[in-house]
């Protein structure tokens, strides 16, 4: 009897998790498939509903380019600006011994936790007509808010923190042995920064850019505050997308959306690409 | 690797439209942009022909209290096209608008206007045609919540209009109506757009109740589900207020071609195209020529019927007032 018991026992067991692992996999697929493919899938389905011809048309129209090349500009602006703060910001912490340290490392990632909307709000409410900057702006002719350097600003704000906080931990866990190492051998600033620094960080900096130029792209609530909506101006490709959904334009609207996905899609491709180098 | 992305830049850079010198922005309402799209070029023309410039119009649009309050922090438009009268007075507060902008345009500077009118599934099968049979216990009625959608308000007091006109002006027997009608709304929407897609897309309820300028342009949107357009007998008002944003268009040297732009929407030629989107006109032979597809309808105004915007807010839309009573458990 306890024999049988004995040998009863652990080959339930394994059953029962071999049973539990399938049970977990097939709910994490499941979830997956339902969560994110199916509705990135839906996106293309509605895309195309009316045909390839209808929807290279909606891609084609003026205003719909115009939005793309405006989010391009954005992120070609916004993407190299970012990079150089994520460097020096990264380097300042992890580098060198200063009071305050603390403090900036928690304002650094202040984008992360707050809404991209209050950025929005915020810039208006200084560089806006009747903002603390606003009055003289206006007396000389400057256009700001409305206009891509508002757009600009506020993307940049929210994407701030994306370099920084991939390439810190990295520069942190590697210490400032390497960089002493060169100094001491007669290397300039600026070929420790090029011969020593920058390679030890390279993939860990391609993913932080790649990250913010996905974030970059996507971004909608800040944007939306400052735009000014102007079709053909200031309209950027998320805030398209949910104009012509407006409009009542299905097929416009997930055609928009498509481009944006497809951007995204390449964006994490390149990222796990990245990742698998990072690691090997 | 880097010469196609190169070139896919410069293409994208080369395919955005070149911003012309003379240009005019029009800061317009939600869905508007179809009406526009028809009008500018047709004004364009116009306007070569009459002074031989040329004029590119662009156009924003959004919700027109958040376009008042762009305007308000700088945002360069040389005229307003709003749905709500109220939008173009917080301009007046602001400073950017001339507190007599109603008189400086015929019809208190609302070339065309508007009325909540029905949207019904195809063939009318429960034959509804007025707002007595909204309030019919076998049909089930979709608009936006009137707390947060001013369509809706527009709604709320159309109906409460009729009421009064088929109860002798006994107002707790038209929120009695009122409250019935709103017990066949199975869900409120926040806006418009969300109630449109409750209705076209969730094929939720018997009848869509919006603007009747907005009827066409829904219809045609889901045109493979043929929805019919009704004019219930009674309806509201609803003025489609333009002004000049006089501060911004004397500083971008705009002032004459913005006068020139709101005017000529008073022309046959504008109104035309107006009626063609299913808004109601000013101009009578035009109306005439357009009365198959805007039938005779009997409007009341705020004004007249309700003693103008701040009395509805009082005795309707404040906390505790009849709207509250009427939507009550909701």
């Amino acid at each position: 009897m306890s024999t049988v018991a004995l040998n009863h026992l652990p080959s339930q067991s394994r059953l029962q998790s071999r049973h539990g692992q399938r049970v977990l996999i097939g709910l994490a697929v499941g979830l997956t498939l339902l969560f994110i493919v199916a509705p990135m899938a839906y996106i293309f389905a509605r895309a195309f509903s009316r045909g390839w011809d209808v929807y290279v048309a909606n891609i084609l129209h003026p205003v719909t380019l115009h939005a793309i090349w405006l989010t391009t500009i954005t992120a070609i602006i916004v993407v190299p600006i970012n990079v150089a703060f994520g460097i020096a910001a990264a380097w300042a912490v992890a580098k060198h011994r200063f009071p305050g340290r603390g403090i900036l490392v928690t304002i650094i990632e202040i984008p992360f936790s707050i809404s991209p909307i209050i950025a929005g709000v915020c810039y208006l409410f200084l560089y806006g007509r009747q903002g603390l900057l606003g009055p003289w702006l206006q007396a000389n002719d400057l256009q700001v808010i409305f206009a891509l350097p508002g757009i600009v600003l506020v993307t940049m704000f929210v994407t701030a923190p994306f370099v920084a906080r991939e390439v810190l931990p990295l520069m942190q866990a590697q210490g400032t042995e390497q960089e002493q190492a060169a100094v001491t051998l007669g290397a300039s600033g600026w070929q420790v920064f090029r011969r020593v620094t920058l390679p030890n960080i390279k993939w860990a900096l391609l993913y932080g850019a790649v990250l913010c130029t996905a974030r970059a792209v996507g971004e909608f609530g800040g944007v939306a505050v400052v735009s000014g909506n102007i079709r053909g101006q200031t309209n950027t490709l998320p805030l398209h997308v949910e104009l012509l959904f407006n409009d009542l334009n299905a097929v416009g609207a997930f055609a928009a959306a498509s481009t944006l996905t497809l951007i995204a899609i390449v964006a994490l491709v390149v990222k796990a690409l990245l990742e698998s180098r990072k690691s090997g | 690797m880097k010469r196609p992305l190169l070139a896919a830049v410069l293409a994208l850079g080369l395919a955005a439209p070149a911003t012309a010198q003379d240009s005019l922005l029009n800061t317009s309402y939600d869905i508007a942009r179809e009406l526009f799209e028809a009008l500018n070029p047709v004004f364009a023309d116009h306007w070569q022909e009459t002074t031989g410039r040329s004029v590119t119009i662009d156009m924003s649009h959004g919700g027109s209290s958040r376009q008042a309050r762009a305007i308000l922090e700088g945002l360069n438009a040389d005229v307003v096209t709003f749905n709500q009268e109220t939008d173009i007075d917080v301009l007046v507060d602001g400073g950017l608008v001339p507190e007599d902008w109603r008189d400086l345009l015929p019809n208190g500077a609302s070339p065309y206007y508007s009325l909540p009118a029905f949207l019904v599934r195809e063939g009318n099968p429960l034959d509804i045609q007025d707002w007595d049979d909204l309030a019919r216990a076998d049909v089930e009625v979709i608009f936006p919540n009137p707390r947060t959608s001013g369509n809706a308000r527009y709604t709320y007091l159309a109906a409460f209009a009729y009421g009064l006109e088929h109860n002798d002006g006994d107002e707790d027997a038209a929120e009695a109506f009122v409250k019935e009608i709103f017990d066949s709304v199975p869900v409120f929407d926040t806006g418009g757009r969300g109630a449109t897609q409750t209705f076209a897309e969730r094929g939720m309820g018997d009848v869509l109740v919006t603007f009747e300028a907005e009827t066409g342009g829904i219809a045609e949107a889901y045109e493979d589900q043929n929805l019919e357009r009704v004019t219930p007998s009674i309806s509201l008002f609803a003025a489609f207020p333009v002004a000049v944003v006089a501060e911004v268009a004397e500083r971008n040297g705009n002032t004459e071609v913005a006068n020139a732009y709101l005017e000529w929407l008073y022309t046959p030629e504008a109104q035309r195209i107006l009626a063609e989107h299913f808004y109601r006109v000013t101009d009578e032979d035009v109306e005439a020529e357009y009365s198959d597809r805007l039938p005779d309808v009997q409007l009341v105004t705020a004004e007249d019927t309700f003693g103008g915007w701040e009395a509805i807010q009082r005795d309707h839309f404040a906390e505790g007032a009849r709207l509250d009573r009427v939507f009550v458990n909701q």
